[in-house]
């Protein structure tokens, strides 16, 4: 690979990219997401000014309301005159390959806003919660200019913990049926959380599942009875709101205590302080070094990522490794071999 | 890497009409047949289909149309694609079309449009046939 | 538990009885096992052998098969009414002829009304252009390419006044379909037999006005459930007072149907919906009879013919058993079922379109013997585009043929006691009280909607009806079977002129410029005020139905405090 040398129907693409020109973004994302050739010399192009962009990523059980979520969010920020790019995941189909991208649906009130851009992608096999190529296509939002981009994962109740590597702030989103705190933790998600938010805060369930999230999150960091007020009847989300509003984030950068929030998208109901709290989150990133660790913990990602992928297309277009590979086949339903002298054989022919 | 390229088609149902029951069969049955479908809901206006269209940079547009507006609804579609500089996408789709009709709109670039009772076999066979010869290289 | 062994049970005391019973049901269960026998010997063809919903049919029925007895089935008139809501039925009268027709302006409809009404038919029916049902008036942007394709526009009481132009309102009971914004066309309707001087206590007809089936399938929503109710229940309460003949909700599984569900989940689905108003009546503080009497149906009827006929039976048992047993109606008009009946639009098809007058005389047919109190015949060409005079007119004598010809109307119910539309009926009814039941555990209608499970269990069914037909085990004649003609597709079809929506456009702003905008102003604010004030809605939009206020202006006032609805959940 050569990363400076772009094809000429790449650099007229990359014109009207830098031009702002939407359709420019769409068909690089398509450029992108379908690993053309030359994909990678484009991302090194449009890349080399390095991340701009707050990134912030949504994720959650199925029927949580990430769509929506997003949705009013996106508004606000709009609000805000804030330029956004918006990535939505859905699953593809793992007996057809195809994929129903509905995110947009949810979407619609804010669809033709131009200050707004809106991709729908399919996760083609890839787990994790994003598509195979979701933080890249994230990057070419960053690239072509938007102030912020909200990332959407797929939401089918996997663990999803991909999300950390394209968002610097996540926000994780439950809803009273989407079970307890149990499972929350059970799936990984108090790991990946910066910020807990209780969607459709006005169904039954609701209080219980942010004090159970509350407490279970106290415990996790050792401190399940540091925050706990004295005596009863008072609002643990109350105490935790102020005590982060009079003390600035800066005072205290050794730690950020993840809030639990209660929304309700299709009211607006606590939407602008889950802004407020994302950019309070933003801004103990920028002030106590973790955005830079964030970065360069993704970079490394990046890199192996960019490395594995190369290796393995490199491995499967060598005519000896697809000869190999068929032989350790046969080796192995005659008795001959097992999948370890196969591989054996094939790096030995690899790497001579 | 992936050498297969995926069909990105946009399902919408413009206008006021809410019957969508042709417009998610014809969803599920793209989704079936290995196509990434971007449904955008009902009530749709020419120009959110289009916005869609280009963000989405979908190789087809399918729309489904049962309110008799179809000779407003596909030329407009049309002439914003066209504006937007997507005149490379198919613009096609189904519904409650008299034939004068069709070979009308065909006149004015649009694809084939289906009627009641077709199979969606024809309609993915006609997409992915189209899209074989457009993008033979 | 079939009839025989249930007759069993209730003797117990007489022994020797018991022994004769046990007997005859072991002698027919031998004969039946002789039959089977000789049937399972024999090749039989290859085709599917259930309904259009999926419901395996045996080769036989016998009465092994059923429960049918007094309680259960009974008599016309009677409680449960299985046989029928009225006792004499078709004897007193025939089911109403209804043509639903509608298009272009107010002026064009009334011509096809007064035309209709000339050759025999007994009842008008109003179609909305899709601007009006979704409560956008004719100049609105978003009415582009739409106005009066449809169905008629109508945006104001002008219009409305035009529609009915030389009809006399106190002498013809009109249906109007429209739903989203069902309240304000009803005020509009109002107001116009106000200006022709019209008793509007005498006032008949029926508005669809049933939201709930169109967040369930139908989609022309305006706002989102609670209020849409709370709207709802205002008419209740307004009409029993002011309109007592006049029936303010249609509950309607006609569009469920359309949209794929299956029989028994247009059943249960409509019921329940009918049941959810009759408990929002309550809530409000009705007597549910005040209100009860006057809740009308409407049901599709399918291809499946004794499917159908067995749902409508079911239909009624199931509705008269809920407002007696559950919601404690004492008075028997509020334990009856009236329904209006269309014959499927799904069903018809581009191909060889002729045929469709097929499809639809045996669907009017299941629709006389379920007993239905109106009906709506489809044209053959309405898949190709809006019917024409003439195919109208074949879709109205198909129902004269059938009701004046073939003899089904002489006797009430012929097929009751048949082994296989009683089972049916059983078993439709059986499947209905199972998806009450889904449907209670998620809570009730509109957590339901708010999941999506409605709309999903409708497209879940939609597509696997899609599959029978395109694998062709389905057999649609001129479609996937005997297609032999069917390339050539050589009927008239009508066409809007492209000049009635400017000519529309032009009316409005005609209409806009004579009306006093002091009156508009102050009528829709208070409209708003009231709307936030938690009053009953209807006097107030009267109001502004008699300043001339617009569709959409009526609209817009309310949605200030409504809100908007939005799709919750796809696929």
């Amino acid at each position: 690979m050569t990363p400076s040398t772009l094809s000429s129907e790449h650099e007229a693409l990359l014109e009207r990219f830098k031009d702002g020109r939407v359709l420019g973004l769409a068909r690089a994302i398509s450029v992108v997401e379908n690993e053309r050739a030359g994909f990678q010399e484009l991302l090194h192009t449009v890349m080399a000014s390095g991340p701009q962009a707050k990134r912030v990523g949504f994720t959650g059980p199925p029927g949580a309301g990430k769509s929506s979520l997003v949705a009013a969010v996106a508004t606000e920020y709009r609000r805000l005159e804030e330029h956004l790019g918006v990535v939505a995941v859905d699953p593809t189909s793992p007996y057809s390959g195809g994929a129903l991208l509905g995110d947009r649906i949810r979407m619609n009130d804010i669809s033709m806003d131009p200050g707004i851009f809106i991709r729908s992608m399919a996760t083609r096999g890839s787990l994790g919660g994003l598509a195979a190529t979701t933080k890249e296509v994230v990057d070419l939002m960053d690239a072509f200019g938007f102030d912020r981009v909200l990332v959407e994962t797929v939401g089918v109740g996997q663990t999803e913990l991909e999300v950390t590597a394209a968002a610097d702030t996540v926000v994780v989103v439950l809803v009273p049926e989407s079970g307890d705190a149990i499972q929350a933790m059970k799936a990984g998600l108090m790991e990946i959380a910066d910020i807990f938010v209780v969607n459709k805060a006005d169904r039954p369930g609701a209080p219980r599942l942010v004090k159970e999230l509350r407490q279970a999150l106290h415990l996790r960091t050792g401190s399940a009875l540091k925050d706990i007020p004295a005596h009863h009847g008072v609002d643990l989300g109350q105490v935790m709101k102020k005590e982060r509003s009079t003390s600035p984030s800066a005072e205290k950068p050794e730690g950020w205590s993840v809030p639990v929030l209660t929304t309700n998208a299709l009211t607006n109901d606590g939407v602008e302080t889950l802004l407020e709290t994302i950019q309070e989150h933003r801004s103990w990133l920028e002030q106590g070094g973790e955005l830079e660790r964030r970065r360069r913990a993704r970079a490394e990602i990046r890199i192996r990522d960019v490395v594995n992928r190369e290796m393995r297309r490199i491995a499967w277009s060598s005519a000896d490794a697809r000869a190999l590979l068929a032989r350790g086949v046969d080796d192995i339903a005659d008795g001959e071999g097992t999948p370890y002298s196969a591989a054996e054989a094939i790096l030995g022919a690899l790497l001579r | 890497m992936s050498d297969e390229r995926k069909i990105r088609v946009l399902v919408a149902k413009p206008g006021l009409d809410g019957h969508d029951r042709g417009a998610k069969v014809i969803a599920s049955a793209f989704r079936d047949a290995g196509f990434e479908v971007v449904y955008t809901g009902l009530h749709q206006t020419p120009e959110m289909i289009v916005n869609a269209a280009v963000q989405e940079d979908v190789d087809v547009v399918a729309m489904s149309v049962l309110s008799g507006a179809h000779m407003t609804l596909f030329p407009r579609v049309k002439g914003l694609l066209d504006e937007a500089g997507a005149d490379h996408m198919l613009l096609t789709g189904g519904g409650i079309i008299p034939e004068d009709d069709v070979d009308e709109l065909e006149k004015r670039g649009v694809g084939r449009l289906f009627g009641p009772g077709t199979s969606t076999s024809d309609a993915i066979a006609y997409v992915n046939e189209w899209f074989a010869t457009t993008h033979a290289n | 538990m079939s009839k025989v062994e249930k007759d069993v049970l209730s003797r117990t005391d007489l022994e020797g009885l018991v022994d004769d019973r046990d007997q005859q049901i072991a002698e027919l269960k031998a004969r039946l096992a002789e039959w089977e026998e000789s049937y399972d010997g024999i090749a039989r063809r290859d085709v599917l052998f259930s309904t259009v919903s999926g419901r395996e049919v045996k080769p036989l029925y016998t009465e092994l098969d059923h429960a049918s007895d007094d309680d259960s089935v009974g008599y016309p008139g009677m409680y449960p009414f299985t046989r029928g809501p009225y006792a004499t039925m078709y004897r007193t009268r025939l089911w109403t002829m209804r043509q639903f027709a509608g298009f272009a302006t107010a002026e064009e409809t009334n011509e096809r009304y007064k035309y209709l009404l000339a050759h025999g038919q007994t009842g008008l029916s109003v179609a909305f252009d899709f601007p009006t049902l979704m409560g956008y008036d004719s100049d609105h942007d978003r009415s582009l390419g739409e106005v009066g394709v449809c169905g008629v526009a109508i945006s104001s009481l002008a219009d409305m006044e035009r529609l009915f132009e030389g009809i006399p309102l106190d002498q013809v009971s009109v249906s109007m379909t429209i739903n989203g914004p069902a309240i304000i066309l009803f005020c509009f309707y109002v107001a116009a037999a106000e200006r022709q001087g019209v008793d509007v206590s005498v006032l008949r007809g029926t508005v669809q006005n049933d939201i709930l089936k169109e967040y369930q399938a139908q989609h022309a929503w305006i706002y989102p459930p609670e209020p849409a109710l709370r709207c709802i229940v205002d008419m209740f309460e307004w009409c029993s007072e002011h309109t007592p003949k006049y029936n303010p909700i249609s509950i309607s599984g006609y569009h469920i149907r359309e949209a794929g569900a299956t029989a028994a989940e247009e059943l249960a689905f409509t019921l329940r919906n009918g049941f959810e108003y009759v408990e929002r009546g309550i809530a409000r503080g009705l007597d549910v009879d005040s209100f009860a009497p006057r809740l009308s149906f409407f049901f599709d009827v399918h291809n499946d013919f004794f499917e159908e006929i067995a749902k409508l039976r079911a239909a009624r048992r199931i509705w008269a058993r809920g407002m007696k047993e559950k919601y404690g109606a004492r008075n028997p008009d509020s334990w009856r079922l009236r329904t209006h009946c269309q014959t499927a639009g799904v069903t018809l098809v581009a191909q060889q379109p002729e045929n469709n007058i097929v499809r639809v005389a045996y669907q009017a047919m299941a629709a006389a013997l379920g007993g239905t109190q109106s009906l709506h015949t489809n044209s053959m060409d309405e898949t190709l585009a809006l019917p024409t005079e003439k195919s109208v007119r074949i879709a109205l004598r198909t129902q004269q043929v059938l009701a004046y010809e073939s003899g089904v109307a002489n006797t009430i119910d012929p097929l009751a006691g048949s082994h296989y539309v009683e089972a049916l009926t059983d078993d439709i009814e059986r499947d209905a009280l199972a998806l009450f039941e889904e449907i209670d555990e998620m809570g009730g209608v509109v957590p339901g909607i708010e999941q999506g499970w409605f709309q999903q269990e409708i497209a879940n069914s939609a597509m696997r009806q899609q599959r029978e037909v395109e694998s062709a085990e389905r057999v649609v004649v001129g479609v996937n079977h005997f297609t032999e003609g069917s390339g050539d597709i050589e009927i008239e079809t009508l066409r809007i002129d492209p000049e009635v929506e400017q000519r529309q456009v032009a009316k409005m702003a005609e209409m806009r410029s004579e009306r006093d905008d002091t009156v508009v102003t102050s009528t829709l604010a208070a409209l708003t005020e009231a709307c936030r004030a938690d009053e009953n809605v209807v006097p107030y939009i009267l109001d502004c139905a008699r300043a001339y206020c617009t569709l959409f202006e009526i609209r817009a006032a309310m949605e200030e405090v409504f809100g908007s609805y939005k799709e919750p959940v796809f696929f």
